[in-house]
């Protein structure tokens, strides 16, 4: 999937004017996360968000901030797995490959019937049962996720080289930094009913909240349940948080609020502070498009090493949200990091529920018409 | 057997230990999501013997959640939206009765239609711009007109209506005051002159205002509401605003008038079961679990009863008039209403048919409250627990996949 057609669909069919800068983007690479929490420090401090809860502790690993939210725009994730999920991401992340993944295996091998699983990841198949679970490549104790550890001679044909994959270990601890995507096209900004949210110049999706009246739509309207109005909470959002934690200078109140990639430091040349910040660069910020082929190679060069649970999530143009401007490689299924796994934005269903409406409509004033014509005096 | 070309890629099934989680997707068909023709054969529902849709979910969760933590938020929209929701289709369905009402010489039901719009909308607005984060911004809405946003198209609509209903009360409280109290000089003349431009201008805002809350809590990513407005929301309350609409119709108006009204709730009341139950039927079970359990369930069964029930009244109440109709018509005044002067004998029957003509058509009102609350509050509920986000994914994308659909998925292994 060439990634000059996530620029022309969106332009197409966002409508989008000319924008005198390239589309920006984040690509979380959650394979290098540490969970050190900084980029949540960071965005805190900048945009001067105020406190979210009572400090008290979430029985959720070490994450004790509870989920993205009007207060929260960088929410890192901790899970704790044990070797069983470790090799039910593996598998997963190894039948996706298997979905859509053309320059891995060869579609040669589909002919080969002896062969029912070619390439790559037959081979990988055949290496954990031929070698009686002892991997023969790679050698123990070497670091898989170094730069050049198992570099392949071929990025883009791995067909030939052994990738099974090392010894499942006993326990991993996967951290992800979750921020809002930027979609495509954007289910928030499609619904906001007073033109508070626009499209930046950046192609981000931003809330002006000297605008924003806090109608709360764009907050149904968002699949990844990002934006949230900054208020008492009427409706409690993740862990019944409670807000009257201590009195502090709340700005924005009742107005809807959530990443804005920054807009104020893009403006002025600089990048996101999350991404400043982050000390493994794990979040990395520039062209989308970039980002995306970065993701691209990352994930490529992941695979090459056998950990076939690595996965992107908002690389594909074609998804239901159009593509996110923030691109995430991640190591499970999606939801097992509260992420949607096949997220729509809704107003993809609009133009049926409007003929829905129309027809209802038109049904009724029938209904009217015969309630009166049925009627004797 | 298989189901699609990329079966043949599965890596074999291993000895024991992981199968759970491969069981659902294959071979008969997937797990057969709701979009596979309006049917879903087999899969986890029935999966459970005694056909109980709880049952398999205790010990073969398809899916592991972020600490059972919401995937998407619930809007923060409380009894104020529910009460709009109500009284907007209310007010719709009123002002159409008023039209209907006005054209056939109806006065009492005209004027009980007119009132009832004016103080629906009156309400409804209130409640509408009670719930915003920021009141003071409510007119933030009319800097735009965006067709993307059914709230900004609602906003305008209900704007729309409530001019012509405004000039249209504005009529019958100076007439009612026997055009004398309201100080218009000339200008009384142009403004009854306006009666039937109005009427039929709020006529045609009347249905979109009724309509369009369908497509507003559909086009959202709470997945009842979502899956609910792909399946005929709009139609669910279309019905339930007719049926509200004639329920209030019958309530203040005298019988010998609301016939127009009973049959309008009727029609309403029949096509609320009809479309509520081809709604849920087209929707994931996940997606309709929140609209049967809890307290939303609750409503949304007390709208049931209460929609029988009214009917069966509202009825009984047309049969009656019908096989009354002299006794009923004879010496009332078309303007003062069925409590009027009346005969002696007919004085019981009149009585007793406006008692039941009230009490039904405020059960019939109250059924279609109940059913707005319902399903705003099943939304609601249904974002707290993330299997009724991922569940009806997960089927979505299986489903996509087993028909051959692999490159629309946002996790790519590429």
């Amino acid at each position: 999937m060439s990634t000059s057609t996530v620029e022309n669909d969106a332009v197409a069919d966002g409508h989008w004017h000319g924008s005198a800068h390239e589309r920006k983007g984040f690509f979380t690479d959650t394979s290098i996360c540490i969970g050190c929490k900084a980029c949540e420090v960071a965005c805190k401090e900048w945009n001067n968000n105020p406190q979210d809860g009572t400090y008290e502790l979430l029985e959720s690993s070490y994450d004790n901030t509870g989920s993205l939210g009007a207060n929260t725009w960088r929410h890192v994730a901790f899970i704790e797995q044990d070797s069983e999920r470790i090799e039910a991401a593996r598998e997963s992340g190894r039948k996706l490959v298997n979905l859509g993944m053309p320059t891995i295996r060869p579609r040669t091998d589909e002919s080969a019937g002896a062969q029912p699983l070619g390439g790559a990841l037959g081979a990988a198949a055949d290496g954990s049962a031929g070698s009686g679970g002892l991997p023969s490549t790679p050698p123990m104790g070497i670091d898989l996720l170094a730069p050049g550890a198992l570099e392949p001679s071929d990025p883009e044909d791995i067909a030939n080289l052994d990738t099974t994959p090392p010894d499942t270990a006993d326990f991993r601890w996967l951290m992800s930094s979750d921020v809002c995507k930027h979609c495509t096209h954007a289910g928030c900004l499609d619904v906001c009913p007073t033109g508070a949210l626009f499209r930046t110049e950046f192609d981000t999706v931003v809330v002006q909240n000297d605008v924003c009246n806090g109608c709360g739509t764009c907050v149904a309207g968002c699949p990844f349940g990002v934006i949230e109005r900054r208020d008492d909470g009427t409706i409690n959002t993740p862990t019944d948080r409670d807000r009257s934690a201590s009195d502090m200078d709340v700005p924005d109140k009742n107005t809807a609020n959530k990443c804005t990639l920054c807009y104020d430091r893009l403006v002025d040349g600089q990048e996101p502070a999350c991404a400043q910040t982050c000390p493994t660069e794990s979040i990395k910020f520039g062209d989308h498009d970039d980002m995306v082929d970065k993701a691209h190679a990352r994930v490529a060069d992941l695979h090459a090493k056998g950990l076939t649970e690595a996965r992107l999530y908002g690389a594909n143009p074609n998804d239901g949200v159009g593509g996110t401007g923030s691109v995430f490689l991640i190591l499970d299924e999606p939801e097992v990091y509260g992420l949607p796994p096949d997220p729509r934005v809704p107003t993809k269903d609009l133009p049926k529920m409007y003929a829905n409406a129309g027809i209802a409509a038109l049904g009724m004033v029938a209904a009217v018409g015969l309630a009166f014509l049925g009627s004797r005096r | 057997m298989s189901t699609s070309e990329y079966d043949s890629y599965r890596p074999p099934e291993p000895e024991g230990g992981r199968k759970k989680r491969r069981r659902g997707g294959r071979p008969g068909g997937g797990r057969g999501g709701p979009g596979a023709g309006g049917r879903r054969g087999g899969g986890w529902k029935n999966r459970g013997a005694d056909g109980n849709r709880e049952m398999p979910m205790v010990e073969d969760v398809e899916f592991t959640s972020y600490y059972g933590r919401p995937i998407v938020k619930a809007p923060p929209w409380g009894d104020e939206i529910g009460l709009y929701l109500f009284l907007g289709g209310l007010a719709g369905g009123s002002a159409l009765l008023g039209l209907g009402a006005q054209f056939s010489d109806r006065p009492g039901l005209r004027i009980a239609s007119r009132m009832t719009a004016i103080t629906a909308t009156g309400i409804g607005g209130a409640a509408l711009v009670a719930d915003l984060g920021r009141p003071e911004r409510f007119l933030n809405m009319m800097r735009v007109f965006k067709v993307s946003s059914p709230m900004s198209l609602g906003t305008w609509i209900l704007s729309g209506f409530g001019v012509g209903s405004g000039v249209l009360t504005a009529i019958e409280v100076d007439r009612l005051t026997g055009e004398k109290l309201l100080p218009l000089g000339p200008l009384r003349r142009v403004l009854h002159a306006l009666e039937t431009p109005a009427a039929i201008e709020s006529a045609l805002f009347a249905t979109p205002l009724a309509a369009y809350t369908g497509a507003l809590l559909g086009d959202t990513a709470v997945p009842t509401w979502n899956a609910a407005g792909r399946n005929g929301l709009s139609y669910v309350f279309v019905a339930s605003a007719s049926m509200a609409a004639g329920g209030a119709g019958m309530a203040l108006a005298p019988i010998r008038e609301t016939g127009p009204a009973r049959l309008l709730a009727l029609t309403g009341a029949a096509g609320e079961m009809v479309a509520m139950d081809q709604m849920k039927k087209g929707m994931h079970p996940a997606e309709v679990d929140p609209m049967e359990d809890g307290e939303p369930g609750h409503k949304l069964h007390r709208a049931e009863k209460l929609l029988l029930a009214g009917a069966a009244g509202a009825a009984a109440v047309e049969v009656a008039a019908r096989v009354f109709a002299k006794k009923l018509a004879g010496k009332t005044d078309a303007s003062s209403g069925a409590f009027g002067a009346g005969g002696k004998r007919s004085w019981k029957t009149r009585t007793a048919l406006r008692a039941l003509s009230v009490v039904s058509g405020a059960a019939l009102a109250a059924a279609s409250a109940y059913t707005r609350f319902g399903v705003l509050e099943a939304g609601i509920e249904s974002t707290k627990d993330p299997r009724h986000v991922v569940e009806p994914q997960r089927a979505r994308l299986e489903e996509r996949r087993a028909r051959g659909i692999t490159d629309d998925s946002i996790t790519t292994g590429w």
